[in-house]
């Protein structure tokens, strides 16, 4: 079997009934990343027990013990969510040498089905960035050219599966740090409903909107990875209590008569020449395959940008006040001329945090603080449920609503990391779903003119992943991608 | 009261310290004899990715402390983040309640020399306490053991006048959480903390003046003192032309002085916001139905009760209404015997002085209200004498026996029986010819000699009253 281009239900098979061991599968990726990784940097740390853990998987199997719908599919886990005994950094010096003793909710669920965890991946630094350009561990370099970005902030994620140096991977999205990435590498990222998977363990950057979520090659195995992870964790009271359906059983690739929402707004903002075209072929795809196509306008999405920023910059900059050298992470030297505990957190904070994250903790500081804490943050909150109420008023008339992930397809290294306001205008239709808490997913649909790929953005109402992922299944079937693989494999 | 013309505005902060099994918002012990750092879990300590799990013993124990403080209780209360940098808080923010806190708009009456004094609570919200940093000269040592314990802070309106009330106040609360059972108000260890707020004002005028906080005085005494002192250097400063500057002090028990912590220009903007990690608490009608069955008569009304209904002296209800235990044990007891003033005089002399001796608490006395009710019994049914009691007491107390069986076994039982005591008049008579003859020349004080000298034949089992009305009338002729 070709084990590089094989699902998750493939792999797994094959190991079940011991065509193939769970070491070698391990062994052929971590010999891929060991080919291939020197050209991409998207791996941080990579797991030393990986073949161990793939080992007690032949042995279980040996045992004859029933394993998981994962057992052993390796998997690469962004370094946003915390592995127990392996090294996790969120891409940042602060947390450069910071190794938990316990592992994220997700990563103990893809543990218990089975998966096999092979490293850490790059990412932008506290999944702040929408190019990898911030991580401490240098930026990942797209698969399909290397001179382009990846996207963030699960870079590393995304150019990882699209390389396919491992079989799935486990990204985190705040404002399209799954989505983003997935459309520029050309990979199935899907981010769940608020509250669909536990956030213990992954290191919090925007609390109200973090989620993490599956960035996989195709739709079956997200449908099955995001099932495997999903669920009521009593350790984060913000989880759901809902049934998690069995949403790969179910998968079905029919539309017919499903409402499909276009976002006029999207279409009109002057989109990249290739994005456009890619957009208007989806639609014409869905048009084929019997979907209904209806016109949606959501009006406030122009300022779900600012909105975006007040409110996730708020959070971060609370959140990542407990990186202060005290008890684990990155704590600076201090000369003599450090003497008070404020020269203790400034000097270390200074030295550990990177640009962008120190503007985003300022910003927010900023948003929040007395005088101004009404103008901004409480006037964001505002907005916020205005555009979830917009969405609402939507789906009275759609099932699911079509987009663009991004207005263009992955730009250059350097081209936007030095202005900030461009960069921020990445996530212009990908934030509003975390504002919303909706399910989104991103379909890998088109390639442009240079042969970069190019993603649809679905997106349905909270709960919905079931529709979600059908007609995304729907789509994949539909993409004009096909067998095009990037330029590294 | 006015303190040389001025009035003081005083208002306090309480924080109790929740006794719950675990912390607030982790599954860590709350034991106060642990080691060290020992009840650190990595959400205690704050590490990456972790989230705060509300523990619901929090709610209840705040929203029934809001009951009995007559407070309304918010539907939906919001936990807040007080974002500030300090090594022992963990997370650079405490998780509080700023805005929307669990009880408000509730009040407190107390007694004051006397007199019932009312004062409001504006509110009372649930928060984590911070850990505890030890400074060692060049280096400060953190211990996170206290870190994620359950504080409710009860805030006072400004409306106490004086140091004494103030204390009694304080003394109040303490009473309402021990009563309640949420808190062991135990100040020295920190269970039970109070910040207060004080400025002054020139009698009659409206206007209020700059306040100053003290902040963590860990005893009633020392609140007093501290307000005491702090009035004084208030109006000093005022009557020699100075201003009152707006700080936060520090009260040293050993000088009787406070001092400054900080002033009001390096105060924290702490930048509030709703924490994202905790859903907003909505608290149902059944659940404060539930708690309101639950709770037990507050002191003051119970020690009024022992005044109009039990006939009982202001003075033994209120000490028998200092602890919930204390009252239990006295309402047991007279429920027993049915005498109220005497199961009251037993436990305010007897069972306290023994509680005292042993250093011990009421609720391990040896001897149980039941048994000290029989004894009672005994007395008021003239089976033993008030002086036996007493004895039988001590060895109950000693042995654990029941008042019957030590009567029993010591045959200690009263000697009623008009002929058995006539028969030892008659011999002590006859001993003692020489007192009886100085007692009928005039030399009355004798009779306490006659009436020693038959309670010692009869090994004290006579019956005192007995004793007397036959010595008398034997003396007669």
């Amino acid at each position: 079997m070709n084990i590089t281009f094989s699902s998750f239900r493939e792999i797994s098979e094959a190991i079940k009934t011991k065509k193939v061991s769970a070491v070698e599968v391990t062994k052929h990726f971590l010999d891929r990343i060991q080919l291939l990784d020197t050209k991409l940097n998207s791996f941080i740390t990579l797991n030393e027990n990986a073949i161990q853990q793939a080992q007690n998987i032949d042995d279980q199997i040996k045992a004859g013990d029933v394993l998981g719908p994962l057992a052993g599919i390796p998997f690469g886990i962004k370094d946003m969510l915390c592995t127990k005994n392996l090294r996790t950094t969120a891409g940042s010096k602060i947390l450069e040498n910071f190794i938990p003793p316990y592992d994220s909710t997700v990563v103990k669920k893809l543990k218990n089905s089975g998966a096999v965890i092979l490293g850490k991946l790059n990412q932008d630094e506290f999944a702040m960035g929408s190019s990898n350009e911030t991580s401490f561990f240098g930026p990942v370099k797209n698969p399909w050219n290397p001179e382009y970005v990846p996207g963030g902030s699960s870079g590393g994620s995304a150019a990882a599966q699209a390389a396919r140096l491992v079989a799935g991977t486990i990204g985190t999205d705040t404002g399209g740090s799954i989505r983003q990435p997935a459309s520029f590498c050309g990979v199935v990222g899907v981010k769940p409903t608020y509250g669909r998977v536990s956030r213990y363990g992954i290191i919090a950057y925007a609390s109200s909107l973090d989620q993490a979520g599956p960035m996989t090659s195709n739709v079956e195995d997200a449908a099955l990875a995001l099932e495997m992870i999903c669920g009521h964790d009593p350790m984060d009271g913000t989880s759901s209590q809902k049934v998690i359906p069995r949403w790969s059983a179910d998968l079905k690739a029919d539309v017919k008569g499903l409402r499909i929402g276009i976002l006029e707004e999207a279409l009109k903002s002057g989109l990249d020449s290739d994005v456009e075209k890619t957009v208007q072929n989806s639609i014409e795809a869905f048009k084929k395959m019997g979907a209904e196509i209806i016109p949606i306008s959501l009006s406030l999405i122009e300022y779900s940008i600012p909105v975006y920023y007040l409110i996730a910059a708020s959070e971060a900059s609370s959140n990542l006040a407990r990186y202060d050298g005290v008890r684990f992470g990155f704590r600076a030297e201090m000369q003599e001329t450090a003497t008070s505990l404020d020269d203790f957190y400034s000097i270390t904070r200074g030295q550990g945090f990177g640009s962008e994250s120190k503007r985003r903790i300022m910003i927010g500081t900023f948003c929040l603080s007395s005088g101004y804490h009404e103008e901004y943050y409480v006037k964001a909150c505002k907005v916020r449920r205005l555009i979830k109420n917009q969405y609402d008023e939507a789906y009275k008339k759609c099932d699911i609503i079509l987009s663009p992930v991004a207005a263009t397809p992955a730009f250059k290294l350097g081209d936007r990391i030095s202005n900030p306001l461009a960069m921020y205008l990445n996530d212009l239709y990908t934030t509003s779903a975390n504002l919303a808490g909706l399910p989104s997913i991103s379909i890998p649909f088109g390639l442009s003119k240079n042969r970069l790929p190019i993603g649809i953005q679905l997106t349905a109402q909270a709960f919905e992943e079931q529709k979600l992922l059908n007609a995304g299944f729907a789509l994949e079937k539909a993409s004009i991608i096909g067998k095009e693989k990037p330029y590294v494999i | 009261m006015s303190y040389r013309g001025y009035d003081a505005v005083i208002g306090i902060e309480t924080h109790v310290q929740l006794r719950t099994k675990s912390k607030i918002f982790s599954s860590d012990a709350t034991n106060f004899d642990a080691s060290d750092n020992e009840n650190t879990s990595p959400i205690t300590l704050g590490m990456p990715g972790t989230l705060p799990v509300l523990n619901k013993k929090v709610i209840e124990y705040s929203v029934l402390t809001g009951l009995a403080l007559n407070c309304s209780i918010r539907k939906k209360s919001v936990f807040a983040r007080k974002n500030y940098f300090y090594p022992d808080l963990p997370k650079g923010y405490q998780i509080s309640q700023y805005d929307q806190p669990i009880c408000e708009n509730g009040a407190l009456t107390f007694m004051v020399n006397g007199q019932e004094r009312r004062v409001s609570i504006t509110r009372a919200h649930m928060e984590e306490d911070a850990g505890k940093s030890t400074h060692h000269g060049d280096y400060t040592l953190i211990n996170l053991n206290r870190a994620g314990i359950p504080l409710l802070e009860i805030v006072s309106g400004p409306e106490i006048t004086s140091a004494t009330e103030a204390a009694e106040y304080g003394k109040a609360i303490r009473q309402v959480v021990r009563y309640l059972d949420v808190c062991d108000g135990n100040l020295e260890e920190g269970s039970l903390r109070c910040d207060v707020n004080i400025s002054v004002k020139k009698e009659g005028v409206d206007k209020l003046g700059t306040k100053v906080e003290i902040k963590n005085i860990n005893s009633f005494r020392f609140i007093e003192k501290a307000i005491e002192y702090e009035i004084d250097r208030q109006i000093d400063l005022l009557e020699s032309g100075q201003k009152v500057i707006q700080e936060t002090r520090l009260y040293d028990p050993d000088k009787n002085r406070t001092f400054s912590m900080r002033k009001k220009e390096d105060a924290q903007d702490y930048r509030y916001f709703p924490d994202p990690d905790i859903l907003p608490v909505v608290i149902s009608e059944d659940f404060i139905k539930k708690l309101k069955a639950e709770i037990p008569e507050m002191p003051l009304a119970r020690a009024q009760r022992f005044i109009s209904a039990h006939g009982l002296p202001e003075y033994d209800a209120f000490v028998l209404t200092t602890e919930r235990e204390l009252a239990d044990y006295y309402e047991a007891t007279a429920k027993i015997c049915g005498n109220y003033k005497s199961s009251s005089n037993w436990v305010m002399t007897d069972v306290m002085r023994e509680l005292n001796l042993n250093n011990s608490i009421i609720s391990k006395a040896p001897v149980s209200p039941e048994a000290l009710g029989q004894l009672i019994q005994m007395i008021d049914n003239e089976k033993i004498s008030g002086k036996i009691a007493k004895s039988v007491f001590s060895e109950m107390w000693k042995s654990g026996k029941s008042p019957e069986a030590i009567v029993n076994e010591k045959k200690m039982v009263q000697i009623s029986d008009a002929s058995t005591i006539e028969k030892i008049v008659d011999d002590v008579l006859a001993l003692n010819p020489s007192q009886v003859h100085d007692y009928k020349g005039g030399k009355e004080k004798l009779i306490g000699f006659f009436v020693g000298a038959v309670m010692k034949t009869s090994k004290g089992q006579a019956n005192p009253d007995l004793v007397n009305k036959i010595l008398l009338e034997k003396l007669k002729k």
